[in-house]
């Protein structure tokens, strides 16, 4: 079969990125047969050790993008509604927990645990939907709990996140029954940092005027860094997508056509309208250069200690984006704002995320007041379709994208 | 019971009975939860008053939180934008669920009374490390208040605080105890009304007027009606129409897990350990919020055994819309209910105006079915 021709905007690696995706989802599929185990871990949460003792960390908020981008969404939920959850309550948890009893999905469910690591950085959603899956799987729960830092990182939150970081082990360990090797460890620390690094320097390409990639690109690349954080594997593809970004940098390939105007994303993406949501802004020559959601998979890089990783892990795992308070939050906003230089913010209020999403209205208030921007705000649920309006939301992004070339002196 | 009144009123009449205390010369701290550190407030010469939504209309509150935030915490932010709380000298956050978490930072970032402090409380409270974690949140909660007050709060303080709580707790168990065992000596609304009312006046007061109902209890005749026991269970429950409905439908709440009910004075603070790890461990025994974790199985562990010790027929689960730590546990303890063949219903509040109508038909359905 020919093969398609080839579309000068796409990003090439994407294909590579789909075939390690499905590598590692194969690995994790077949786990059992392997005599490997799996281990269920919250998307912020301390990965490395699973990956120094070779257990295979799955990431149940990845397979509800993964839902959600499929539109397997709404069935989910439902099912979980059936079973008595609320619909007000986090769709990645509804279709998740749904998801283990009918085995649906876009991959037929996730690969049973053998124990399930829970670190409450993003959210008090995760300690529930854990507990409830501790109790349908009957496996082991690790609660990695770090304390928000509404205010800063206290010596009482330190020390205290720093004794888990030794239960942790313990707990490991006694799951495994193997000790963990110390020079393991710090590779794979090593291996984290670098990946991170690597990954804040992809999201720093968009800087460039036009921008090589989207915000939407980055929803896509970001699985790596978030399920094979602390591989050579991860460390490998970002380098090789860094190399493809700046290649189109001197190219001048934009990933929207004409670029104009720059904007910045708040919150989780709306998974079931990825594409919808891109093609109304590319038309009016907007481009979303980027976000706070997947910066926050190296916004701790400066507490990592990258030959010291397992003390350094500590504060690197309690101070990111969403476990700080709501004035810290704006001032990284600004600071995107500026650094990516954009004409507008978007702002999407999530149903299911109330962190992400309570505090966004104060973020708003002081985004206008200190860069006078534009700011809009959209309400829909990353995964459950049900509340959004095609016809209502494309007529506000029509009206702000109206407001944005104007205060461009564009219009 | 003329004691009772004066609960009604302390809640009813919230700037009045600020006054009052502001007179006794104690600066009043204001707290959103069931796990602020009363004593230490009380400790520090201030008063800790718990806050409720007035149930006014959300207006100034729209400018700052979502649609899809629970009442509460909506309600608490418009009662202080509106300047219905401007008595207040400050505020203590106890770390529980996400809204409140986002709550404090709105709080903080909008405030305008003098003294702020968040109690970052851990959320798994079964581990020796989390018991320190806790004893040194309090510490540094004690030191805020010391360094704010220019004050300092000595064990002697906090020990005479520690003992007028437990006096609170125990008069308040007593009362309970008579209350679930006859059903009909107190009503629903009343028994209601002395937690929310102790929560909110001087403590001193509070201590002496439930010590005087106590002993008039004994006094009663016993009423004898037979009527179906109900256990109420989910986050607070501020809607005194719930029990009368209860009652008009020929039952009554006999025990409730709730955190304005049995979770906040249940469980008595060591009088005879070192006081801030007598209070710590409170922390660890009390019936827990949805919020924390102390195992897996706990939370419907304590419902059962609610349900057990009270001889209750049936569980009302009342959860507020928007509240995802007990919408969460709300199909688990259900399930395990009826394992147990234990009836339940739940009724959900939004706003706390309820649609008295149909919302008394459904209790008076349930009532019937046990
Ligand atoms: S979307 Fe929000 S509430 Fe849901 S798991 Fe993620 S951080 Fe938690
Ligand atoms: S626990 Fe529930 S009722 Fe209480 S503040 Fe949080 S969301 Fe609201």
């Amino acid at each position: 079969m020919p093969d398609k021709p080839v579309d000068p905007t796409k990003i090439k690696a994407a294909r590579k990125m789909r075939d390690l995706m499905t590598t590692y989802y194969l690995e994790a599929l077949s786990a059992a047969q392997n005599h490997r185990q799996v281990a269920w871990i919250t998307s912020g949460g301390p990965v490395e050790p699973l990956v120094a003792m070779d257990i295979i960390p799955v990431y149940p908020e990845n397979h509800g993008a993964m839902i959600g981008s499929a539109k397997m969404g709404e069935d989910l939920c439902a099912k979980a509604e059936d079973m008595g959850y609320s619909p007000d309550l986090c769709s990645y948890a509804r279709s998740d927990i749904a998801c283990a009893v009918v085995k649906g999905g876009p991959i037929g469910g996730l690969p049973k645990p053998d124990m399930l690591i829970c670190c409450n950085n993003i959210c008090g959603t995760v300690l529930k939907w854990y507990e409830i899956q501790a109790r349908f799987f009957q496996v082991p729960l690790f609660i990695f709990d770090t304390p928000v830092c509404h205010t800063g990182y206290s010596p009482e939150i330190a020390a205290y996140v720093k004794t888990q970081v030794h239960e942790y082990i313990a707990f490991l360990e006694q799951v495994t029954g193997k000790k963990l090797d110390p020079d393991k460890m710090n590779h794979v620390g090593r291996l984290s940092y670098e990946g991170q690094r690597l990954w804040q320097q992809v999201l720093n390409t968009t800087a460039h005027k036009p921008s090589p990639m989207s915000a939407f690109d980055a929803f896509f690349f970001l699985a790596l860094i978030v399920t094979l954080r602390g591989t050579q594997t991860a460390v490998d593809f970002y380098k090789e997508l860094i190399h493809e970004l700046e290649e189109r940098i001197s190219d001048g390939i934009s990933v929207v056509p004409d670029e104009t105007y720059r904007l910045l994303w708040d919150n989780l993406p709306v998974w079931h309208r990825l594409k919808w949501l891109s093609d109304r802004f590319s038309a009016h020559q907007a481009c979303l250069v980027a976000d706070t959601y997947t910066s926050a998979w190296c916004g701790a890089l400066k507490y990592i200690d990258e030959n010291n990783f397992l003390d350094s892990m500590a504060q690197a795992y309690t101070r990111i984006y969403l476990n700080i308070g709501v004035d810290q939050m704006a001032q990284e906003v600004l600071e995107m704002i500026r650094f990516y230089d954009v004409n507008g913010l978007v702002m999407h209020s999530n149903r299911s995320c109330k962190p992400y999403s309570f505090g966004q209205m104060d973020i708003m208030r002081i985004v206008r007041e200190k860069t006078g921007i534009p700011v809009l705000m959209i309400e829909a649920d990353m995964v459950d379709p049900r509340s959004f309006s095609e016809s209502q939301i494309e007529t506000r992004i029509d009206a702000f994208m109206e407001i944005v070339k104007h205060k461009a002196g564009r219009s | 019971m003329k004691e009772i009144e004066r609960f009604h009123e302390a809640a009813d009449r919230l700037a009045d009975t600020a006054a009052r205390i502001r007179q006794t010369g104690r600066k009043i701290i204001g707290y959103p939860c069931s796990y602020a550190p009363e004593e230490l407030i009380h400790a520090a010469g201030c008063h800790p008053m718990r806050l409720f939504s007035s149930g006014h209309g959300i207006v100034q509150a729209e400018n700052h939180l979502q649609s899809y935030c629970c009442s509460l915490v909506r309600g608490m932010l418009e009662d202080s934008l509106a300047g219905r709380l401007d008595f207040l000298d400050g505020t203590v956050f106890p770390h529980t669920c996400d809204s409140m978490q986002r709550l404090s930072d709105i709080w903080r970032m909008n405030g305008t009374y003098a003294f702020f402090a968040d109690l970052v409380l851990p959320v798994k409270l079964d581990t020796p490390g989390s018991a320190a974690y806790i004893k040194s949140v309090l510490a540094r909660c004690k030191a805020d208040l010391e360094t704010a007050l220019g004050i300092s709060i000595t064990d002697a303080d906090l020990a005479a605080s520690i003992a007028l709580f437990n006096r609170i707790r125990t008069h308040l168990a007593f009362i309970h105890d008579v209350y679930s065992r006859h059903p009909g000596q107190i009503r629903g609304s009343d028994m209601a009304a002395l937690v929310k009312g102790t929560m909110i006046m001087d403590r001193n007061d509070a201590a002496a007027l439930l010590a005087d109902l106590a002993a008039s209890l004994q006094d009663l005749p016993l009423p004898d009606t037979p009527v179906k026991r109900v256990v109420l269970a989910g986050s607070v429950c501020d809607t005194p129409d719930l029990f009368d409905s209860v009652e008009a439908a020929g039952g009554a709440v006999v025990g409730d897990d709730l955190c304005n009910g049995q979770r906040w004075f249940d469980t008595l603070v060591a009088e005879d350990k070192p006081p801030l790890t007598a209070l710590a461990d409170r922390y660890r025994q009390r019936a827990i919020c949805p919020a924390k974790h102390a195992g897996l199985t706990t939370r419907a562990d304590h419902l059962v055994s609610l349900v057990d010790k009270t001889r209750a027929d049936g569980v009302l689960f009342v959860m507020l819309k928007f509240c995802d730590p007990h919408a969460f546990d709300y199909p688990y303890l259900k399930e395990t209910l009826d394992a147990k063949k234990i009836k339940s219903m739940v009724l959900e509040i939004d706003d706390g105006h309820l649609n008295q109508g149909q919302f008394s038909t459904r209790i008076e359905t349930f009532i019937h079915m046990l």
